[in-house]
């Protein structure tokens, strides 16, 4: 996985709450067998009105997402992350969301940061008033930062860990394989299994 | 102090549990299909990694599948790419799977439970957010992401973050007519589509108990639609009658111990659940949703709410913008909406109590003009079971369209998709825009409001149809 230490960029403003997988990348697009290529999927739908948001010249090149509330809904794609990412987007910012989705973000790279609606509000505000400012994204002090705004949040300590040294949770998991095993060796044998009767 | 349901299970499979780190749990079941998994396999390869269980690992193919001609090649090349993956991928790494045409395929969370894999007091995951289904035998189940696949694969293993309970009560009698279709929805609507966030919900009460499993699986089904990470019911004689004598349920001393142990799992009198809800299910009604997400949803009785009426500016915007998709005014009432297409079929309803209930209505009535009516069975078993009790004559007698089994119209991958504007009565799980094709607008419902919509051409109950006018020649 990729580390994410810091990043500073401009910002979106999607002021949209309940924003489900289905409309992050559309299901014709799941067909694909790769993780990469699905920046063109990104808001597939939305992406056709002109006046949507990520069609305003002014937030091209963006790398920050704010939204509003519970953010990723619905199915747990693991393609809504990477269409995100393809397109850029190095992390999203949102007072909640769906426990799925932000699993995935962060087995990814892509920070997804909590913070209060009225910080969001905020943020809004501030990149609406002006889409050339900047937005920092600091996983090491655990703070956001922009222009009048600096607001801590919280990620617990190994998810943190884990993403600001890149580690690949395959990896660690395996260093415990004396646990798995010394488990697999006490399971009880009305367990079921999949071996064909 | 006492323990829940939920925390019994978990701590059964705690592989590993250390200060600072999630807990590391046990999978005992790990369901996949072809379009989480491709990805998943890749990383094995490039990591030089193997299954660790392929003996716990189990596919099918479902939502890509094609429910017409399934004996011709895919025609989209691209979703047959997808399928021809999935079996390439099945063959190297040894892992047990269905494919279309084979008599155990189906969608991955009806195919789970009748082979009898889904038991109580397992651990189940899979690469879709349904997963959720598998709790109604109480098993803790969660939907996951593809990292996570890769991750269950190669270790048998996922680290969990911890979770907070809820238990949703729910007391009484369900009211003729009113299905565990209808309650979920309603609890939907009661919570919000994120007031189950970080919580496995427990749902207990003399009105749950009463439910079939297939109704149990209805109600753990839409469990993520509600926010929630996994849905339970406690086991009990339903669960067990259910359980016995399926393929891969255990036997004899087995059977004995297994049913030892299923009988602990139930929260404790004493354990203290962190946010309960209470609901009676006298108060329940036939319900339908109006909006873009499962939560705007009403008794099918009232009309579409007005977008000013709803208190916080946000849940006032969703409205506005739901019903600018949805081509709904505010005051309409519902029962006046006129739908296009009625889809019976999804892993919410497309069991065989299901397609039962959709065949008593249908029976001796036609479905409306203009209106197609596509009934999807789960899994071929189901199909099979419907053909032996002449359901699917039934149907086509009543104007119906019987198809294959898999996920089909619910999330419009394969060809069975709305049109632009076209407006469905689905037995599915989302009515996110776009979810059953481009601009296609989606009413979700039980089974018996389906059929009964189908024949009124409007959405309806069944008690509505005495005031349409028969067929002539029924």
């Amino acid at each position: 996985m990729e580390a994410f230490t810091t990043h500073t960029g401009r910002a979106v403003p999607l002021r949209r709450g309940n924003v489900d997988t289905d409309q992050i990348i559309p299901a014709h697009w799941l067909k694909k067998v790769t993780r990469n290529g699905f920046e063109d999927g990104l808001f597939e739908a939305w992406r056709k009105d002109p006046s949507f948001v990520l069609n305003a010249p002014e937030y091209k090149g963006a790398t920050v997402l704010v939204a509003g509330p519970d953010f990723g809904t619905g199915s747990s794609r693991e393609h809504a992350v990477w269409a995100l990412q393809n397109y850029g987007f190095k992390a999203v910012i949102s007072s909640r969301y769906a426990d799925i989705f932000r699993g995935n973000s962060l087995k990814n790279g892509l920070l997804t940061v909590v913070l209060p609606q009225e910080t969001v509000e905020a943020l809004w505000k501030l990149v609406e008033a002006d889409p050339t400012t900047e937005v920092t994204v600091d996983l090491v002090a655990r703070e956001v930062r922009a222009e009048g705004v600096t607001a801590p949040f919280e990620l617990d300590d190994n998810a943190r860990w884990r993403l600001l040294e890149g580690l690949d949770d395959i990896s660690l998991t395996l260093g415990n394989e004396a646990d798995i095993a010394a488990y697999e060796a006490r399971r009880p044998s009305y367990k079921p299994s999949t071996v064909q009767v | 102090m006492g323990r829940t349901l939920a925390e019994k299970v978990w701590d059964d499979h705690v592989v590993r549990r250390a200060e600072g780190e999630p807990d590391l749990l046990f999978i005992d079941l790990h369901l996949l299909h072809e379009v989480t998994s491709p990805q998943a396999f890749d990383g094995l390869r490039m990591n030089g990694r193997v299954v660790r269980r392929t003996d716990l690992t189990i596919a099918t193919e479902d939502h890509n599948t094609p429910t017409l001609d399934i004996d011709k090649p895919i025609a989209d090349p691209v979703s047959r790419t997808q399928l021809e993956t999935l079996r390439k991928n099945c063959a190297e790494f040894g892992v047990r799977l269905h494919p279309l045409g084979d008599i155990e395929q189906g969608v991955v969370h009806v195919v789970g439970p009748q082979l009898g894999l889904t038991q109580p007091g397992t651990t189940v995951v899979c690469g879709d957010s349904h997963t959720s289904t598998h709790g109604a035998f109480g098993a803790l189940a969660f939907g996951i992401g593809t990292s996570q696949v890769e991750h269950v694969l190669a270790t048998q293993t996922l680290p969990m973050a911890p979770f907070r309970t809820m238990a949703v009560t729910v007391d009484g009698e369900l009211p003729d007519g009113v299905t565990a279709k209808d309650l979920i929805l309603a609890v939907i609507a009661r919570i919000g589509t994120g007031g189950g966030q970080g919580y496995v919900i427990e749902y207990r009460g003399t009105a749950i108990e009463k439910l079939s499993m297939e109704a149990r699986m209805t109600v753990c089904n839409m469990s993520i639609e509600a926010g929630a990470r996994a849905g339970m019911i406690a086991p009990d004689r339903t669960t067990f009658d259910y359980l016995e004598g399926r393929v891969h349920a255990p036997t004899g001393e087995d059977w004995d111990a297994a049913v030892a142990y299923w009988k602990t799992l139930r929260t404790d009198e004493d354990a203290v659940f962190d946010h309960e809800v209470r609901i009676d299910a006298a108060e329940l009604a036939p319900f339908v949703t109006w909006g873009t997400n499962p939560g705007q949803g009403a008794p099918l009785s009232a009309s579409v709410p007005d977008p000013a009426s709803f208190a916080d500016p946000s849940d006032r915007l969703a409205a506005e913008k739901a019903l600018e998709y949805m081509g709904l005014s505010a005051g309409q009432p519902l029962r006046e909406v006129a739908v296009d297409t009625v889809f019976v079929g999804s892993c919410t309803n497309g069991r065989i109590e299901d397609l039962r209930a959709a065949a008593s209505v249908v029976e001796g009535r036609k479905v409306a003009d203009g209106v197609r009516m596509l009934v999807v069975p789960g899994s071929v078993r189901v199909a099979l079971q419907a053909v032996e009790e002449g359901l699917d004559q039934v149907f086509t007698a009543a104007g119906a369209e019987w198809r294959h089994a898999g996920c089909s119209m619910c999330l419009g991958m394969n060809p069975d998709q709305l049109a632009p504007g076209e407006r469905s009565a689905s037995t599915s799980n989302r009515n996110f825009e776009g979810r059953q094709g481009k601009g296609g607008r989606t009413h979700l419902v039980s089974p018996q409001v389906a059929a009964a919509t189908a024949v009124a051409g409007r959405l309806a109950s069944p008690a509505d149809l005495s005031d349409v006018p028969a067929p002539a020649e029924v």
